[in-house]
């Protein structure tokens, strides 16, 4: 085995080797910067350069493709608050607010080291485990992954906010609407209200960007200011690195919990980085800021998502399973090679496995090094009036969003979410709780069905099912002790919210909490309409949902001034009586505006109109700026969809007329 | 000098085959010429999974030999189980030769079924090529059997089988497995066959099914340590339209011996005709590649050719065995015969099958 580690090894430093890595690693960076595209997009681009390549060269640049795209996407999650791709979402909760305090270097430069600590470390756990790894993988059978997706949604212990009623009412929302589809037991179609695109359910990039990115972009339109509100941008890398190794434990830790999650089939990468978030939350004892831009909280889910991919290769190579998204791309490009995964991978094929596990390793490190270089000289963008800059962030916020099915309504669902992610935002709901439901509704409910089926009752006997059980249970004790609010810090135990004493200043939350009671009841009434097999999931959780708010809502109407079910940013934020606020809804009037326009040109006409229409009315831009960024925004999308060789979603007028591409 | 003999030549030539177009032959004789042209290959499916490789595979090649190697992109556009990008194609495809579907068994299926979202009508299209592929049906030794003869040992016994939904690709192994007359228990939820296999290997499932190179690469190394017993395998359709042997595996038997080992006939009936429209649509004629209504003859023969063609390509024969198992794709009348065999339902079988999902496994096909 030591003969097999060498020799893969000294194939890997090879000139030949580096350079195809580098290749893989420079369209991995430049494809995680982008929101919305993933591993995917990437293979796509690379395709056809495999054709023809040496096996070990052609996995280099696929894995330096893989590996880096979680490094790369903290970018726009610290910088914008737009989560980079699905295994970044909790980066956001602290990286951001670090950005705005001006810090956005340091924030990078320690998201960028914990990727790379975190990626080598998940090579290192592989490379003892990888010959241990069938037996362990086929150790977790539904049963237990049933209990792995509820110890996912024990994170919501941690992450509910100050009232549990809520964060409890809030996980059940997403619950609900991960369930939106075909019902895995019956594939009977629930709540899709005669819509196609509610067949295959809402998708997760939509219900990221709906949730955490246009609330972002509503809040900044309003304030007219930069990002970052202060004037220095932080001391840079070497603090970044110092606040690493002050945490290298906390890291070590992330890593072996993404590495593990990733190495079993089915959990899905998009949790990874919320388990670690929460563990973070749960251990941290000294001084906790979560929320509020605690540097741990950037480093926990950084150091998780990198050695997730690592772990993530475990079952695409040895049972042909891929066990993330990206790696479903990685296993089409090894059998467009001609590389079969399966048993051998860990016997006569074993110098492959190991020459890509390294490669994972040192592409982390190329990765980690380029961003590191990049991260002073881009973090300056926080420093731009974010009217100039709003505007290249809407249009890439729907260009990720249409990234899910290329068609209209994923714009619609978009702004339909966004509404929500807004309203939730200012009444103080958690959206990292809804965000775990939605990810986990599907394993949830298809792994409990399938264990039922299987074992039936006895599954609960497992001993892999206690095991997890009882560490679900200690997750959820340890949450409730450390529980953050939305707005940061821990929750404290009297009731002494900011509020105003005012029954009327109160109706807005109050009918906010009675429109999700709506949703609910609808989600209740629908589920009536099914099988038992189909209807027992959505009916339990609208039943908990409902049971919830109707805690919440008699607290919020009775409640004496400052309980903590009290919250409204509208009469208690940090804005409220400065001068110069804009209305709550007109970021997302424009983003609407860019959506109504492509309902009726197509998206790319609908954004020639937009950008320099956005300049010159809301940012008041020279006319060579407006000239210059509408070119430069154009042409960027444009050489986006050429390489991608994707169409935009058309609009009305594509109905009646026969457009040449890009307009068509 | 020189110059104007060629510039008289090339007038000549112009008329003549200007001639030719209007008076003697029509369009038969109309050069087909894709030289700086893009053509766009609509996959309904992501980037990643089968179709998409089996797309991404073939497209070089195709832009290698289609007459003026026109450049041929993939284009990805997934959503409602393959019915939106199908659906797309219908709607917008010209008929220049400019726009190529590929469908896979989840497209047809579908559409076999009568499912509400499909508002595409396969019998418009003109194929271009149809890609074939096949599977062996396996089970546990902890059942007492020792090989494909003891197949009746399953009688009897309690089967669980991990699948992708009653409408999915495996709909067919349920429909087979009925007529079989096997207890089998499906349960549902399972993201694709690899997941199945995980299932078998952990001892949850105790029967299962593999496409061939996956059997190959994961099920034979179970076989020879004894922890798998392979049945039988779905078969091929011959020229006929019979189904005969596997040539990958031509020690196994095929369904239909199988059926006729364990009952001592050969089958037939209206649920036989039921299994035998899906098995085709699910196996040998699982993938296929379309071009849209109208499309001219001459356009049509260019891509079988260019199908045809690729076949002696050192690049096909190094990774055709990888991507596309040990089957050759086809072209012409028997690509015309797997498309109609696989693409034909009548309205009693669908009612007939709709009606059994609706009953014993709760699917609601959807309202029209």
């Amino acid at each position: 085995m030591i003969d097999t580690l060498l020799t893969a090894f000294a194939t890997l430093l090879t000139f030949q080797h580096l350079f195809y890595m580098l290749v893989g690693v420079s369209v991995g960076l430049v494809i995680g910067v982008i929101p919305g595209l993933g591993g995917i997009a990437g293979l796509s681009l690379l395709i056809p350069f495999l054709y023809g390549m040496d096996e070990i060269t052609a996995l280099a640049m696929l894995i330096g493709l893989v590996a880096v795209i979680p490094t790369s996407d903290t970018f726009s999650s610290v910088l914008m608050g737009i989560p980079g791709s699905s295994a970044s979402q909790a980066t956001v909760l602290d990286g951001f607010p670090l950005a705005k305090q001006g810090q956005a270097a340091r924030a990078l430069s320690a998201a960028f080291i914990s990727s790379m600590a975190g990626g080598i470390f998940g090579a290192i756990i592989l490379t003892g485990f990888v010959v241990i790894a069938r037996p362990i993988i086929l150790s977790f059978g539904s049963a237990e992954l049933f209990m792995l997706a509820l110890f996912g949604l024990s994170m919501v212990a941690v992450l509910a906010g100050r009232s549990l009623a809520k964060g409890l009412a809030a996980c059940s929302i997403g619950l609900i609407i991960g369930s939106i589809g075909g019902a895995p037991a019956t594939g009977e179609f629930r709540m899709i209200f005669g819509f196609d695109y509610l067949y295959d359910g809402i998708p997760l990039v939509v219900v990221g960007l709906g949730f955490f990115a246009i609330p972002e972009i509503a809040d900044l339109l309003r304030k007219n200011s930069a990002i970052a509100s202060g004037h220095t941008l932080g001391t840079g890398w070497f603090q970044g690195f110092r606040d690493w190794w002050a945490n290298v434990w906390l890291s070590m830790r992330c890593s072996g919990i993404g590495c593990i999650i990733g190495a079993i089939p089915g959990l899905g990468g998009s949790v990874v980085d919320w388990i670690a978030y929460g563990h973070a939350v749960q251990t941290v004892k000294k001084d906790p800021q979560f929320g509020k831009g605690d540097i741990r909280g950037v480093i926990a889910p950084e150091s998780a998502n990198n050695a997730m991919q690592g772990g993530a290769l475990l079952p695409t190579m040895l049972f042909g399973i891929p066990g993330s998204g990206a790696m479903a791309v990685f296993l089409g490009g090894m059998v467009l090679l001609g590389i079969q995964p399966g048993p051998s991978m860990v016997g006569a094929d074993l110098h492959i496995t190991y020459s890509v596990v390294w490669s994972l390793a040192l592409a982390n490190v190329m990765g980690a090094g380029i961003c590191l270089a990049l991260a002073i000289p881009i973090s300056k963008l926080t420093q731009i009036p974010f009217q100039r800059l709003a505007p290249f962030m809407i249009v890439l916020i729907c260009f990720a969003a249409f990234q899910a099915t290329r068609s209209l309504a994923d714009l619609t669902a978009l702004i339909g979410l966004g509404v929500l992610g807004v309203l939730m935002k200012r009444f103080g709901w958690p959206r990292p709780a809804l965000l775990i439901g939605y990810v986990l509704a599907p394993q949830a409910e298809t792994y409990f069905y399938q264990a039922l089926q299987f074992n039936g009752w006895s599954f609960l006997g497992r001993p892999g099912v206690i095991i997890i059980g009882l560490m679900t249970l200690a997750s959820i004790w340890f949450g409730l002790r450390n529980r953050v609010d939305e707005n940061g810090q821990v929750v404290p135990k009297a009731d002494d919210a900011p509020d105003v004493p005012s029954f009327k200043a109160h109706l807005p939350q109050i009918g906010f909490a009675v429109a999700m009671a709506v949703i609910l009841l609808v989600a209740f009434a629908d589920s009536l309409k099914h099988d038992f097999l189909a209807q027992v999931f959505p009916l339990s959780v609208s039943i908990i949902g409902l049971v919830m708010l109707a805690i919440l809502i008699p607290q919020l109407v009775r409640g004496k001034t400052g309980h903590h079910a009290h919250f409204d940013a509208e009469l208690t934020g940090d804005h409220v009586g400065q001068a110069g606020i804009g209305s709550l809804w007109g970021g997302l009037a424009w983003i609407a505006g860019l959506v109504v326009l492509t309902a009726l040109l197509g998206f790319y006409a609908a954004l020639l109109i937009f950008f320099p229409f956005f300049l010159i009315v809301r940012a008041k831009a020279g006319p060579v700026a407006v000239v210059l960024m509408s070119a430069a925004a154009a042409g960027f999308i444009l050489l986006l969809a050429w390489a991608l060789s994707l169409n935009f979603p058309s609009g009305a007028l594509q109905d009646v007329a026969d457009l040449p591409w890009p307009f068509r | 000098m020189e110059n104007r003999v060629n510039i008289a030549r090339r007038v000549m030539l112009g008329l003549a085959a200007g001639a030719m177009a209007l008076g003697l032959a029509g369009p038969a004789t109309a050069e087909v010429n894709l030289s700086g042209k893009t053509i766009e290959w609509i996959i309904p499916f992501s980037a990643g999974g089968g179709s998409d490789t089996w797309a991404r595979f073939n497209a070089p090649l195709l832009s290698k030999y289609l007459p003026g190697n026109p450049v041929v992109v993939v284009v990805n556009e997934p959503g409602g189980g393959s019915t939106k990008g199908t659906n797309l194609f219908a709607a917008r495809a010209k008929p220049d030769g400019l726009m190529l579907l590929g469908t896979s068994g989840s497209t047809q299926f579908p559409y076999l079924l009568g499912d509400p979202r499909v508002r595409y009508e396969y019998k418009d299209w003109k194929i271009a090529m149809a890609g074939p592929t096949g599977g062996v049906v396996y089970t546990t030794p902890s059942l007492g059997l020792t090989g494909p003869d003891d197949i009746a040992m399953l009688k009897d016994k309690e089967l669980v089988y991990a699948s992708q939904g009653a409408t999915s690709l495996d709909l067919v192994p349920l429909l087979g497995f009925r007529l079989m007359g096997f207890d089998v228990q499906h349960v549902f939820g399972f993201k694709g066959r690899g997941d199945g296999r995980l299932s078998f290997e952990r001892g949850e499932v105790n029967i299962d099914y593999q496409t061939s190179s996956a059997y190959i690469k994961n099920v034979q190394p179970l076989v020879e340590a004894g922890q798998a017993v392979p049945l039988f395998s779905w078969g091929v359709l011959n020229e006929a339209g019979e189904v005969v042997r596997d040539p990958t595996f031509p020690d196994l038997p095929s369904f239909v011996e199988a059926y006729q080992t364990l009952t001592g006939n050969v089958p037939s009936g209206p649920e036989y005709d039921a299994y035998f429209a899906f098995f085709t649509a699910g196996f040998p004629a699982q993938k296929m590649a379309f071009l849209p209504k109208g499309t001219p003859d001459e356009i049509v023969a260019a891509y079988q050719k260019a199908f045809e063609d690729m076949k002696t390509d050192p690049d096909y024969l190094a990774n055709a065995e990888a991507v596309l198992g040990s089957y050759e794709q086809v072209t012409g009348a028997l690509a015309q015969a797997l498309f109609e065999k696989g693409t034909t339902i009548s309205p009693e079988l669908r009612t007939q099958v709709g009606t059994m999902l609706g009953a014993e496994y709760g699917v609601k096909l959807g309202e029209d």
